[in-house]
């Protein structure tokens, strides 16, 4: 599904990303850890397309085209989704308008009818109960006067609407309580653990990946994955750190 | 009122298209008096391609109430000026949207008077600029002496799209009473990129992404207004146009 080749980027003209390589298949979950300052969420918005985070060098192809040669809305289009460490606040603008024209605009993009106001909205609601959130917030603007932990259950929210091929997840856990944890964590599970999908967990911590079991671990630091594994190395990194591991 | 076309020399009229102008010169004024205790409202939208111009001067008498709306979207130079002169206890709302684009050429220029006491003013302001256009607001507060309880509130806020567009903003307060509040706020800014990347992020093309952040922009104009339905599609109809 995706295959990140020898990715080089750059941040205001510094090197973060050295070399990254990584292949996702279908029907798996991946989690790439690492220390501060490794290149993860660089990872993360690279693989979105945001503007300022320039690749220097290598390859990512994602479902068989060059997803680095499309435009961030292309990209969702083509089934990428990337959920934010810290979900931007659009004051005057709500979620429902927000996400009935954003996921309308990525069936236009795939040559797919829209959604009727009465679809979509059925869609909003199963959605939003899954994520144990009041059909309400939804109606209020984007992430506007939401706590860390409901801007985190409405990154999932729109992951569910949105339907995505592959979801990059960056940071979900932080400024989750032990509940809301849970709850995302089976959400994405609900959403996204299916054959034709597969996930990429950006994660400092073990405790996200005790609900979204990763089939594979990586390490990221300076950069560039210097460890792969299963499961069991996220456990070997919380007990032993990174600077162990990476020695 | 005078007949002769005034200059750039004139501080109302430092940034306007005089050319233009004086194809429309001189400007008729708009008499509106809103008497004793009772209430107006009005909607200017002025949303034609050709050169208006208009001056629109409002009397409020004691514990009138006046809404004033302005929709400036499409002309190659466009004016809307206002003096508005308050009673006492009168209330005043301004919630004006201008859009231009191209060379187009637009400004509101107001003047409220607080001439009495315990009188209340609210002026919104939201302009957004394409290409070369220049958008203009000078809006003055003047409070007389003996008008004492009088709260103004101004905000004023323009979007440049791009870099070859021009905002100019004057806000001016003149005050001669001692017990007033007045509050003002302005700011010329750039669509917010983090906000436009999230957006993008989930599918919405640039234009689309513009357009959603800039109609929240201008619906602050119009918020509350009676025909806040009509403004806001007459404005996102130009809005669509002008990305």
């Amino acid at each position: 599904m995706l295959t990140i080749d020898n990715l080089h980027a750059t941040v205001a003209d510094k090197p973060i990303l050295k070399g990254l390589s990584l292949q996702i298949n279908a029907g798996e979950v991946h989690a790439i850890m690492g220390p501060n300052g490794a290149g993860k969420s660089t990872t993360g918005y690279v693989l979105g397309g945001r503007p300022g985070y320039e690749v220097t060098g290598g390859s990512v192809e994602f479902l068989g085209s060059d997803l680095l040669e499309l435009e961030p809305h292309e990209r969702a289009a083509a089934g990428l989704f990337l959920g934010f460490q810290y979900p931007v606040e659009i004051p005057g603008v709500s979620f429902v308008q927000f996400l009935r024209e954003a996921a309308n605009a990525q069936r236009k993009g795939r040559g797919e009818e829209p959604l009727s106001g009465g679809e979509f909205l059925k869609l909003a609601r199963e959605k939003a109960g899954l994520l144990r959130m009041d059909m309400d917030m939804l109606k209020r603007p984007v992430n506007v006067g939401f706590s860390g932990g409901e801007k985190k259950r409405a990154e999932m929210v729109q992951m569910g609407i949105l339907d995505p091929k592959l979801a990059i997840l960056d940071e979900t856990d932080s400024g989750l309580d032990i509940d809301a944890l849970r709850i995302c964590g089976e959400g994405i599970n609900a959403i996204m653990r299916k054959p034709d999908k597969a996930v990429l967990l950006i994660t400092h911590y073990q405790r996200l990946l005790d609900y979204v079991k990763p089939d594979f671990v990586h390490v990221l630091a300076g950069g560039r994955i210097v460890r792969s594994g299963g499961p069991e190395l996220a456990h070997q990194l919380e007990s032993e750190g990174y600077e162990a591991v990476t020695a | 009122m005078t007949l002769t076309l005034p200059t750039r020399r004139h501080e109302a009229f430092r940034y306007s298209d005089i050319e233009a102008l004086g194809t429309v010169w001189p400007v008729a004024r708009e008499e509106i008096v809103v008497a004793a205790g009772e209430t107006g409202t009005l909607d200017v939208i002025e949303t034609g391609s050709s050169t208006v111009a208009r001056h629109l001067v409002i009397t409020l008498e004691t514990g009138a109430k006046f809404d004033l709306r302005v929709l400036l979207a499409g002309p190659n130079f466009g004016r809307i000026a206002v003096d508005v002169r308050l009673g006492e206890k009168a209330d005043f709302t301004l919630g004006a949207a201008q859009l231009a684009t191209a060379a187009e050429t637009v400004e509101i220029v107001t003047e409220v008077t607080h001439a009495a006491p315990d009188s209340t003013s609210t002026q919104i302001v939201r302009t957004v600029l394409a290409g070369q256009a220049t958008g203009t607001y000078l809006g003055r507060i003047a409070v007389e002496r003996g008008a004492d309880g009088t709260d103004a509130e101004q905000s004023v806020r323009a979007m440049l799209l791009d870099r070859t567009a021009t905002a100019n903003a004057r806000p001016e307060l003149e005050i001669y009473a001692d017990d007033v509040k007045a509050a003002h706020g302005c700011a010329v800014g750039e669509l917010d990129a983090q906000g436009l990347f999230y957006l993008m992020s989930r599918g919405l093309t640039p234009p689309q992404a513009k357009r959603l952040m800039l109609q929240a922009f201008i619906a602050e104009a119009f918020a509350g207004a009676p025909n806040e339905e009509a403004l806001s599609e007459a404005a996102l109809a130009r809005l669509e146009a002008i990305l």
